[in-house]
C-alpha cells in the first residue's frame, strides 16, 4: 500500500473504515468524501485514488465530484478557513468592507492562505443567516452583524 | 407530567446562538435554579421567533412578554422582577417592535401574521417529540392512516390549492399524483433542504424549530403515493438543522411513528439525511437527485421529470422544507380551512425572510398575497435612518427587483411574475436608496457566473458575459449597445438554458433594466453614478 502524502494525513485503512461505514456504495461518494475531508482537512490525489479504486469508480469521477462543490478541497488549506459570504444581502450591508479589513488584519488577499498555514480566506455560497448580515464562518462557526471594528476581536480568538 | 406556573422560552436558532442565546440560556437555568424556582419554572430552547437581528430573544409564558437582546447580565433582572415578582423588565421589551404583555394564543409581536409552517417554532422545544405530539403533532399522520385512503389524502392535497413552496410555484397535489399513478417497485419521497438562494433563511429555521412537522409531512406525502422511503437532502453548512433532523427521526422511529407499520395500519416508512457539499444548482431538483447519486450535481434534461423516474430512476416526490410543514395541518383541518387564508389562486400563507435595508430583520409568515408595502412597513419596522426605499428583491439573487410604483402589488406566485418578478422562496431583499443598480447588478451577475454548473451553454457562457458586460458598466467603459445586448442575451438564456437557474439568471437584469434603465444610461453616457456610491 502506498503511504499517503504529508498533506493528505490519512491512511489507506482509515478510508477503507469509511467506505466500510457506507457499505461501499457508489451512491455514497458524497458523503465518503465529507468524512474523508474532516479525517484529512482536504482531499489529496493519493485518498482520492484509494476511495476510486475502493468504490470501483474512475478516478477522473471522484476529482470530477470533488472539485464541483465548493465545500470539498483537494488543496490543503489553513487551519482555519475563513468563509466570506458576499453575496446580495450581506454585499447590501457592507461585505466589502468586511472583506478589506479580513485581508488587512491576515494581510492576504482572498482565495489565499497565511505563510504559517493558519488561515485561509475564501468566498462561499449564501450562508443562510441573512437575518445578520455581514456574516462570516471560521470553520464550523459563524459570526453575524459584522462590522470592520468586530474582525479583529474575532480573529483573536484564533490568533 | 409535570407542571409549572411559568415558562421562559429561549430562541435556540442559529441567528440568536450567534448572538450568544445559549449563555443566556445556561444563566436562566442557574439563577432559576438559585432562587429555588426550578419546580415552578420551566426554562425551554426552542425554534425561532422572528425577530433575527434582535437576538438573543426570550418570550415568557404565560404572559407572553417578548425580550430582546437579552445579555446574560440580564438575566438576575427578569427572573429577581419577573418571574419572582411578576413585574415586566420593561427596558428589555419593545425596543424594536411593538411587543406589549400579551396573551397565549395570540402574540402581538406576530401582528398581521399568521402561523400555519411557523405554528411552532418558537413555542416548543424542538427536541422534544412529546411537544411536538402535544400540539397535534403526528395526529394528521394517524388520521390518515386510521381513517383515509391514500387516495383521499391525495385528493385533499389537491383541493387545498397547496402549491410547491421552492420556488417554481408547482401544484402539489397535481405533483403527488404523478407519483401515485407510477407503477413501480420502489418509490421515493424526498425533501429538498438544499436551501441556497441568497437571502433566503427559512427551510433552515422551520428545521432547526419544528423538524417533526417536515417528517410527519413526507410520512403522508409517502402514504399517498405509495413510498415507503424518504430522504432529506440538507445543506451541508446547516449543522444544526441536520443535527436536529438526526435526533427527531431518533425519537419518531422509538416511538413507532417512522418504521414500520406505523399505526397498525401496515404502513412503513422510513427517512434518512444526506448532506450537501455545497452547491447552488443541487437546488434544482433533478441536480438534487444527481448529488444523492454521488455524483456532480448537474441537471438532467426533462422529460423525464422525477415524478415517474427520479431518484435511482425511480419515481419520486420532490418537495420543499416549507411545502411538506404546510401538509399535516391541511389533512388535520381540511382543504377548506386551508383556503381560508391567502387568495383564491394561492391558498395559504408564505414564509418571508426580510433581509437588507429593513429595520425588523428576520422570518415572518403572513397569508399569500400580502403586499409589499404592509410587509416592510407594518411588519419590517421601515427603512432605516430616515433614508427612502428605493426596491425590492423578491424571490432571492434569481428573482426580479422591483421599484417603489410596485409596493401595493399582492405577492403571490401569480401576480408577482405578471410585472417581471418571482416570489420564488421568499426572500425579500430590501434596498434604500443609497445603492446603485450597477453596483447591485455586478454582484448578482458574480453570483450566477460562479453558481451555473457549466453543463449547457447558454448558462456557462451567458451568466459569465452578463457578468463581464455589467461590471464594463461599472468600471466605466460601458458602451450605448451593451445595454441592449443584455436584454438580448437574457433573453436567449430564459428561452434556451437546460434548468432553472439558467432561466432565472437574467431575471434581476432585466427587470433592473426595464424599472432603472437611466442609470445604466447614466454610467455608460456620462461616466456617472447618479447615488454616488459606486466609486465612478
Amino acid at each position: 500500500m502506498k503511504p499517503t502524502s504529508k498533506g493528505a494525513g490519512i491512511s489507506p485503512a482509515h478510508i477503507g473504515e469509511i467506505l466500510q461505514k457506507y457499505s461501499w456504495s457508489k451512491d455514497a461518494l458524497v458523503a465518503v468524501l465529507h468524512d474523508v475531508q474532516k479525517a484529512a482537512g482536504c482531499l489529496s490525489e493519493e485518498a482520492l485514488a484509494e476511495i476510486a479504486s475502493g468504490l470501483d469508480i474512475p478516478i477522473s469521477k471522484v476529482y470530477g465530484v470533488a472539485t464541483f462543490y465548493t465545500l470539498f478541497s483537494v488543496k490543503p488549506k489553513g487551519e482555519y478557513i475563513i468563509r466570506v459570504c458576499e453575496n446580495a444581502p450581506c454585499h447590501v450591508l457592507g461585505a466589502k468592507a468586511i472583506v478589506g479589513a479580513l485581508e488587512k488584519e491576515l494581510g492576504i488577499s482572498m482565495g489565499n492562505t497565511t505563510p504559517d498555514g493558519k488561515f485561509t480566506l475564501e468566498y462561499t455560497s449564501c450562508l443562510g443567516v441573512c437575518g445578520v448580515a455581514p456574516a462570516i464562518m471560521i470553520n464550523d462557526a459563524v459570526y453575524g452583524n459584522l462590522t470592520p471594528e468586530r474582525v479583529p476581536v474575532i480573529l483573536k480568538e484564533y490568533k | 407530567m409535570e407542571f409549572y406556573r411559568s415558562h421562559v422560552l429561549v430562541c435556540g436558532g442559529t441567528p440568536c446562538v450567534l448572538a450568544g442565546c445559549k449563555g443566556v440560556r445556561d444563566a436562566l437555568i442557574a439563577e432559576v435554579k438559585r432562587r429555588g424556582l426550578d419546580k415552578e419554572v420551566k426554562v425551554v430552547e426552542t425554534g425561532c421567533l422572528g425577530p433575527c437581528d434582535l437576538g438573543p430573544v426570550i418570550v415568557v409564558y404565560p404572559e407572553g412578554t417578548l425580550y430582546e437582546k437579552v445579555k446574560v447580565g440580564d438575566v438576575p433582572a427578569i427572573v429577581e422582577e419577573h418571574l419572582l415578582k411578576g413585574r415586566v423588565v420593561a427596558r428589555l421589551v419593545g425596543q424594536g417592535r411593538q411587543a406589549e404583555v400579551v396573551k397565549y394564543e395570540e402574540p402581538t409581536y406576530l401582528g398581521v401574521q399568521e402561523r400555519i409552517v411557523l405554528r411552532n417554532c418558537g413555542i416548543i422545544d424542538p427536541e422534544s417529540i412529546e411537544e411536538y405530539i402535544a400540539r397535534d403533532g403526528y395526529r394528521a399522520l394517524a388520521k390518515c392512516l386510521t381513517e383515509m385512503k391514500p387516495e383521499d389524502v391525495l385528493e385533499a392535497v389537491k383541493k387545498s390549492g397547496l402549491i410547491g413552496r421552492g420556488g417554481a410555484a408547482f401544484p402539489t397535489g397535481l405533483k403527488w399524483s404523478f407519483t401515485a399513478r407510477a407503477k413501480a417497485d420502489q418509490k421515493y419521497i424526498l425533501c429538498n433542504a438544499d436551501e441556497g438562494e441568497p437571502g433566503t433563511f427559512k427551510d433552515r429555521l422551520i428545521l432547526e424549530g419544528d423538524p417533526h412537522s417536515i417528517l410527519e409531512g413526507m410520512a403522508i406525502s409517502g402514504y399517498a403515493v405509495g413510498a415507503d422511503k424518504g430522504f432529506i437532502y440538507v445543506r451541508g453548512e446547516y449543522g444544526l438543522s441536520i443535527e436536529r433532523l438526526g435526533k427527531a427521526i431518533e425519537q419518531a422511529k422509538a416511538l413507532g411513528l417512522l418504521g414500520s407499520n406505523i399505526f397498525g395500519s401496515g404502513f412503513s416508512f422510513d427517512v434518512e439525511i444526506r448532506k450537501g457539499a455545497g452547491a447552488y444548482v443541487c437546488g434544482e431538483e433533478t441536480a438534487l437527485i444527481e448529488s444523492m447519486e454521488g455524483g456532480r450535481g448537474e441537471p438532467r434534461t426533462k422529460p423525464p421529470y422525477p415524478g415517474t423516474e427520479g431518484l435511482f430512476r425511480k419515481p419520486t416526490v420532490v418537495n420543499n422544507v416549507e411545502t411538506l410543514a404546510n401538509v399535516p395541518p391541511i389533512l388535520l383541518n381540511g382543504p377548506d380551512w386551508f383556503r381560508k387564508f391567502g387568495t383564491e389562486k394561492c391558498p395559504g400563507t408564505k414564509v418571508f425572510t426580510l433581509c437588507g435595508d429593513i429595520n425588523n430583520k428576520g422570518l415572518i409568515e403572513v397569508p399569500m398575497g400580502i403586499t409589499l408595502r404592509r410587509v416592510i412597513y407594518d411588519i419590517g419596522g421601515g427603512i432605516p435612518g430616515g433614508r427612502d426605499f428605493k426596491m425590492a428583491q423578491t424571490g432571492g439573487t434569481s428573482g426580479g427587483c422591483l421599484p417603489k410604483e410596485f409596493l401595493d402589488v399582492p405577492m403571490d406566485y401569480f401576480t408577482l411574475p405578471e410585472k417581471g418578478s418571482a416570489l420564488g422562496s421568499g426572500a425579500l431583499l430590501i434596498m434604500d436608496d443609497s445603492h446603485c443598480i450597477v453596483d447591485i447588478a455586478e454582484c448578482f451577475m458574480r453570483f450566477f457566473e460562479h453558481e451555473s454548473c457549466g453543463k449547457c451553454t447558454p448558462c456557462r457562457e451567458g451568466t459569465a458575459r452578463l457578468h463581464e458586460i455589467v461590471a464594463k458598466i461599472a468600471r466605466g467603459e460601458g458602451q450605448p449597445e451593451d445595454l441592449e445586448l443584455l436584454g438580448e442575451l437574457g433573453s436567449a438564456m430564459q428561452a434556451s438554458s437546460l434548468c432553472g437557474l439558467g432561466q432565472a439568471a437574467p431575471l434581476p437584469i432585466m427587470t433592473m433594466l426595464r424599472y432603472f434603465r437611466d442609470e445604466f444610461e447614466a454610467h455608460i453616457n456620462d461616466k456617472l453614478c447618479p447615488t454616488g456610491t459606486c466609486g465612478l
